[in-house]
């Protein structure tokens, strides 16, 4: 029974991870309907970001602190904003009325790109980094034999903080209501006054930087990190996307999760080396089972 | 010297240029069509001639004309899947890790043969390669063809990373460590013969009466089915065919490389021959072939740059998306 309970202790917080990155697809297509490929790639982004920052912001902050941590996280988070902005203005803006094919393919060769140029020596090399500690590690290992890992409670903290706070933005705001509007209908929106490039360009930086969080995160929980760290992840969270119902943002977060916790949980009782199998079976499981996904609406396709 | 005139001069030469190459190949294509099977058996029999005179050529460049062979097959059948029937599949290397395995844990079991005898178990091995990639394909097909666009490709994904996870857990064939294969027996003849014979068998399928079904599925499934046609059967089919000659590859390929692991076979791999039918125009089985000739070439001219392959790769990809959607070697304009 601990033994279950520590396995899924660990799924939650790995599957927290995957909701941040899936939060990012699914308002992504929930708004353009193709799947953003290099999204896994801003993931990687996010933490080569605070790898290179820990110590710059160790110059003024103290560095394995609350603070600190949350500090590295921060800026790398905008860093992937950025990056999430400009690639939406250069590859995929000039491509809104092509078809969807071009956009999957574009998308493709824009993860590619990225891979490869992060893999070069000159920009990060191939090599796998050690993550700095930018969070306080200690263990707790009290609550009945369970160990609870203190980069773990960070996860949960700052997952929960992050989903509120799009929570809050996209119910609350002038901005999220324009965002809604225009997944609804985007030819609508546009004619109701909504400048639908600025609402695009939010939604790839919030997303982007969601995906930026999730990347700081996971190097601190795995502390190695390499240029093709993104490609597996980005995988999954897409798949948690489509389990949720892609579109709908608590079924994304639901989605993570229950990735999370299925894959640790097979990892540990069956054999870890099915584990890039299991979100591969779930997505072909939902899609025959429930295309819509576990929340979604079902879309009724008009000829 | 007048700069502007020049420049406009150098413009419609090369326009001019590029008229002559283009009605050239239209002219062969012409011809090629009148003529499919003599075409088919001249190849083959060239093939053959060649594959006599093996030794006369240096082997580094002997290995890169299989690989060649391999990539046309590759990327010609995933051009009936991708270009004429329009179901974007990312994961044409696990149908071509089947094949692989399947063919060299055949050959395997035999031990040196003479000539005409290792001709006939290899052909063997690689048909039942073939078969049974395409019984993979049936099964992975039918439950996922009725999906669309995007969903079809991350589930033709999915597959293609799941059979690479099962061979990685099969340790008959030695797991991750991978399996030596015992001949190499893919030559000249064996490798353009299967190409010769893919390109005729996707060609004259595609321009035969039932064929046209193909590309009215990707034209427009809706109006398809309307004529009575049914778009689930054609789907499947072709990607049964497709993966039929994907499995032919992978044993080809296993019997030229002589080792193989499943890490060989992930999904860089089908993005690689995706990369080829895209840039040779999807629907245009020319234009792949070219393609895939060029893309096997290229990184051996590349390879002082070597560590700026894959970086100019994928910029060539998403500059030939925003400019030339329809590919390189295409003339058809792109339908949205």
């Amino acid at each position: 029974m601990t033994e279950f309970l520590q396995q899924l202790i660990n799924g939650v917080a790995f599957g927290s991870i995957l909701a941040l990155i899936a939060l990012g697809y699914t308002m992504v297509y929930g708004i353009l309907r193709f799947i953003n490929f290099a999204h896994g790639d801003v993931f990687m982004l996010g933490a080569f970001a605070g790898f290179y920052l820990a110590p710059k912001v160790a110059t003024f902050l103290p560095m394995p602190s609350i603070g600190g941590g949350l500090a590295v996280m921060g800026i790398s988070m905008a860093i992937c904003a950025v990056v999430g902005i400009v690639i939406e203005k250069l590859a995929y803006r000039p491509l809104r009325r092509s078809p969807k094919l071009t956009v999957l393919i574009t998308a493709i060769g824009v993860s590619l790109l990225i891979e490869y140029t992060c893999q070069n020596n000159h920009v990060f090399g191939a090599a796998p980094k050690s993550f700095p500690a930018i969070f306080p590690a200690h263990h707790i290992t009290q609550l009945g034999g369970l160990s609870l890992n203190s980069n773990q409670i960070v996860v949960f903290a700052v997952t929960l903080l992050l989903l509120f706070a799009l929570r809050f933005v996209v119910l609350k705001t002038k901005i999220g209501m324009a965002m809604r509007a225009l997944s609804f209908n985007p030819e609508a929106a546009a004619l109701m006054g909504i400048n639908t490039d600025v609402v695009i360009s939010f939604t790839f930086g919030l997303g982007s930087a969601l995906a930026g969080a999730a990347g700081i995160l996971f190097a601190v929980n795995y502390p190695a990190i390499d240029p093709l760290m993104g490609i597996m992840p980005g995988l999954k969270a897409f798949v948690a996307a489509v389990l949720g119902g892609i579109g709908n943002l608590p079924g994304a977060a639901l989605g993570g999760i229950i990735i999370g916790v299925t894959e640790t949980l097979v990892a540990g009782y069956i054999s870890s080396t099915y584990r890039d199998a299991i979100a591969f079976g779930i997505l072909i499981l939902i899609l025959l089972v429930k295309p819509s996904g576990l929340l979604g609406k079902k879309e009724i396709e008009k000829v | 010297m007048n700069f502007a005139r020049t420049k406009v001069f150098l413009l419609e030469r090369t326009a001019l240029y590029f008229k002559y190459i283009k009605t050239f190949f239209l002219g062969a294509v012409a011809l090629g069509s009148q003529y499919t099977k003599t075409c088919l058996l001249a190849t083959i029999t060239v093939c053959f001639l060649v594959s006599l005179f093996k030794n006369q050529f240096n082997s580094y460049w002997l290995f890169i004309g299989y690989d060649i062979g391999v990539n046309i097959i590759l990327a010609v059948s995933l051009n009936l899947i991708n270009g004429y029937t329009g179901q974007f599949s990312l994961g044409h290397a696990g149908f071509m890790a089947v094949g692989a395995y399947t063919a060299a844990v055949i050959t395997n079991q035999f031990g040196e043969l003479n000539v005409f005898f290792a001709g006939a178990v290899f052909l063997g091995a690689l048909l039942a390669g073939g078969l049974v990639a395409a019984v993979t394909g049936l099964l992975v097909g039918i439950p996922t063809l009725r999906l669309r666009g995007d969903y079809l490709a991350i589930v033709t994904l999915g597959f293609g990373e799941i059979i690479r996870v099962i061979f990685q857990n099969m340790n008959a064939v030695g797991g991750a460590r991978g399996l030596s294969v015992s001949h190499g027996w893919t030559n000249f003849f064996w490798a353009f013969g299967f190409a010769a014979v893919t390109v005729y068998v996707v060609t004259t399928l595609v321009h035969s009466t039932y064929g046209r079904g193909f590309i009215a599925v990707r034209d427009d499934e809706v109006a398809a089915s309307a004529m009575g046609i049914n778009p689930t059967k054609y789907k499947v089919t072709a990607f049964v065919i497709g993966a039929f000659f994907a499995g032919i590859a992978g044993g080809l390929y296993a019997h030229s490389k002589q080792f193989i692991t499943p890490g060989g076979f992930n999904f860089m791999e089908s993005i690689a021959i995706v990369v080829m039918v895209i840039l040779g125009g999807m629907g245009n089985t020319i234009g792949v072939i070219l393609a895939a000739v060029l893309l096997t070439l290229l990184p051996e001219f590349l390879r002082p740059v070597a560590e700026y392959r894959m970086i100019i790769y994928s910029l060539l990809l998403i500059i030939l998306m925003l400019t030339r959607p329809q590919g390189l070697f295409s003339w058809r304009k792109l339908k949205n």
